[in-house]
């Protein structure tokens, strides 16, 4: 599968393991309930590791666990629920979490621009012929008001 | 008046670009009908019972001529010849067609206005005193800073998907003409004992469904700290604010669920996190309120002799005076209310010939300016007592000085079931049979100050949990009913109106409110306003009155 990061193509690399599956090889992302039931064997996991979160997830919990996670996908239920937009704010602004961000799920090309602004740097689209949008949208604004990640 | 800057023009031209897109792809059917919703809402428009309808803001209520003019324009060629102004200081166009909004949002562009953010789950045109800058009782003008946080809050990256709709109102004076108790935040320019000015900051006060008087969650907030404290309680209402319950959702409902203390506890300490980086520069109020300088006053105005002359021997003129123009600050001025609420008109509405009428009488009599009350009238805030004669001669053949400003006939009305989807009964019509009702001026003089609101349906958007009288559209096994309530107000007394008593049916409701009135008429005391009255005898003599005859 295809993904915009860092305003690019490029091929997703990572795969996401259910609750109840194996780790297995390669780079991997989990829910937030696994990597707190299964963080021993995670920070062993050969490969990267990544989170999954939910909007109801909040950041606050993981925030001594950043070091070790080398992505983050927020995962959008409903394009209208905005507080996956203050998580990906909080992470990068108030603790300085430097690796990718992701948006995933049911949000919309038209949010791209503001996603990127808190600092989301890769948009995996629910459906890929959405892509091409996704590149374009990134630009809707060269102006802004306020100051947030970007 | 604020004049846009190039990054000002380039973003309301791209929001332009960009929503031109996205109607042409929902057009094609790519994107879903809840998608294009949530992205039309935010460049105002919706879509309702005839058609859909286009609300455009007028930043904190102040137009310029030439926008007046655009207008007027768009209500020509888009619309038909008329559109209305509402109680959040916006203008709405009741008949545009969807795939034309875009050329219409090009038009407004075209002088520096937009409709962006006037509705959806976002932060609201943030509104402000009608007579800001000219009035009497002001601690210092609010409009630098509503420019200020119009900036913040236009197409802000992180709280564009609020779990629901966000609306802040500033007032700089000691009297709160803005409704500022009924506002998701409210900001009141004040004095503390060192003699420094800054904000007063309530929150969750809100209207609708659950009217609610906000609570004051900082009772002095120093001016530099405004966006960073203004982003602490967007932030925490975004995190926390509920998203399960579109009824529950505005943050008047997170502050009484989480307590007043427990609330204002997080926002502190979010907001001691952002404080320091986040100061508002002493340099950009500077420049702020350079934009809002005072206009250049004539300085013998008050030697006018001809004004006291024409009040002597002409009554109307001077009953017109009396009750459709303010004190201004500088002596020999006034502040004059054009009334929109001529008997024979809807509330609010205003047409193209009026319109372009008004931008002309503002470009020879008021620095080419015109404001938007939120009582859905206008204001022409800086007239010299020497040309109130010949200005109102000109109004009063437009039909715009009906000499009623506060009074019973100076309604706020919705549109109720003429045009609105939601409503439960019609209010444009009880409105017009109310006026016929009380046809005779002296009468309505005699009675004074009365706020009278009335909405459609429980969403309030007319305000009536606040009018001193208020009346309620209410569906009874499909017929139209109406549910008074006496007593509110969304002055500094803030109040919410107490039920009278059980609905009632539509032939009844104008008969209902002349007994009201007529009750305060028999009743009060010397000088004894309707709201006092109320709040003297309480609701008991109105019910008898009303209930025993119908
Ligand atoms: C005909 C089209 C209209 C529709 C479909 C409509 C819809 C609504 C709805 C659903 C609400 C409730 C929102 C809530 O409680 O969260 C609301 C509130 C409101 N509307 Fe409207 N409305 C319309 C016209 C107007 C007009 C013409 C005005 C101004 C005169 C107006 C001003 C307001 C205000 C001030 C509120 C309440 C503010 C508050 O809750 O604090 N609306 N409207
Ligand atoms: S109060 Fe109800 S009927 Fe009136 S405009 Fe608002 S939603 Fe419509």
């Amino acid at each position: 599968m295809q993904l915009v990061k860092d305003k690019e193509i490029v091929n997703d690399t990572w795969r996401y393991v259910p609750d109840d599956g194996d780790f297995g090889d390669g780079d991997i992302t989990v829910s937030l309930a696994r990597w707190k039931s299964d963080q021993q064997s995670l920070l062993n996991h050969k490969g990267k590791v990544g989170l999954r979160l939910l909007p109801s997830d909040g950041v606050d919990g993981i925030v001594d666990d950043l070091e070790n996670i080398q992505l983050i996908e927020l995962e959008f239920p409903d394009f209208a629920d905005g507080r996956l937009f203050s998580h990906a704010w909080l992470l990068r602004s108030r603790y300085n979490f430097r690796n990718e961000i992701r948006a995933i799920g049911h949000y919309i090309p038209d949010q791209v621009f503001y996603l990127s602004r808190v600092g989301v740097n890769a948009f995996l689209p629910a459906k890929s012929s959405d892509i091409p949008f996704v590149l374009t949208n990134l630009n809707d604004f060269t102006v802004k008001y306020q100051n947030s990640v970007n | 008046m604020y004049q846009y800057t190039e990054t000002d023009q380039t973003l309301v031209d791209e929001r332009v670009a960009q929503f031109k897109r996205q109607t042409e792809q929902y057009l094609k059917g790519e994107l879903t009908e809840d998608q294009f919703r949530a992205l039309r809402l935010r460049n105002g428009l919706y879509v309702q019972t005839h058609a859909p309808l286009l609300r455009v803001a007028g930043p904190y209520g102040l137009l310029n001529s030439k926008q007046v003019r655009k207008l007027a324009y768009i209500a020509r060629h888009y619309d038909k010849n008329y559109c209305h102004f509402t109680t959040r200081q916006n203008i709405q166009f009741n008949w545009p067609k969807l795939e034309l909004v875009p050329e219409i949002l090009a038009e407004l562009a075209s002088v520096q206005m937009h409709a962006i953010q006037t509705s959806g789950n976002c932060m609201r045109n943030t509104t402000t005193d009608h007579l800001a800058g000219v009035c009497v009782d002001e601690v210092e003008d609010p409009r630098p800073y509503c420019e200020i946080i119009r900036q913040w809050t236009t197409l802000h990256p992180e709280f564009d998907y609020l779990p629901r709709k966000f609306k802040i109102a500033v007032s700089g004076a000691l009297h709160d003409r803005a409704a500022t108790q009924f506002h998701d935040i409210g900001l009141h320019l004040v004095e503390n004992d060192a003699g420094e000015i800054g904000f007063r900051v309530l929150v969750g006060g809100g209207l609708g469904r659950t009217p609610i008087i906000g609570q004051v969650i900082k009772p002095f907030l120093e001016k530099k700290h405004l966006l960073s404290y203004l982003e602490a309680i967007l932030r925490i209402y975004n995190l926390f604010g509920r998203r399960d319950n579109k009824y529950k959702a505005r943050i008047k409902i997170l502050v009484k669920e989480s307590g007043l203390d427990h609330f204002s506890d997080r926002v502190e300490k979010e907001w001691l996190l952002l404080r320091d980086a986040n100061e508002l520069s002493a340099e950009r109020i500077a420049a702020m309120k350079l934009e809002f300088t005072p206009p250049a006053y004539e300085r013998d105005t008050a030697n006018d002799t001809s004004f006291e002359e024409h009040k002597a021997t002409n009554k109307a003129f001077a009953t017109w005076v009396d009750h459709n123009t303010a004190i201004h600050k500088v002596p020999g001025y006034k502040a004059v209310f054009l009334s929109l609420k001529a008997p024979d008109s809807p509330p609010g509405d205003m047409t193209d010939t009026q319109l372009d009428a008004v931008a002309d009488l503002s470009d020879q009599y008021s620095f080419g300016e015109v404001r938007v009350t939120h009582r859905q009238n206008l204001v022409l805030a800086d007239i010299k007592q020497a040309d109130l004669f010949a200005l109102w001669q000109h109004l009063d053949a437009l039909k715009l000085a009906t000499p009623n400003i506060g009074t019973a006939t100076d309604m706020i009305c919705c549109p109720g079931l003429d045009f609105c989807s939601l409503a439960n009964a019609g209010s444009i019509g009880i409105a017009k049979e109310i006026n016929e009702a009380l046809d005779d001026m002296d009468y309505i003089h005699d009675i004074g100050d009365i706020k009278i609101n009335m909405s459609g349906c429980m969403n309030g958007c007319a305000h009536q949990s606040v009018g001193h009288i208020g009346i309620l559209g209410v569906d009874k096994k499909g017929a139209e009913w109406y549910q008074i309530t006496l007593g509110g107000s969304s002055e500094n007394e803030a109040a919410i109106g107490e039920r009278l008593g059980p609905s009632v049916a539509k032939d009844q409701i104008t008969k209902a409110i002349v007994d009201i009135l007529d009750v305060y008429i028999k009743n009060r005391l010397e000088d004894e306003s309707f709201l006092d009255m109320v709040n003297r005898v309480g609701i008991t003599p109105f019910k008898e009155q009303v209930y025993a005859t119908s």
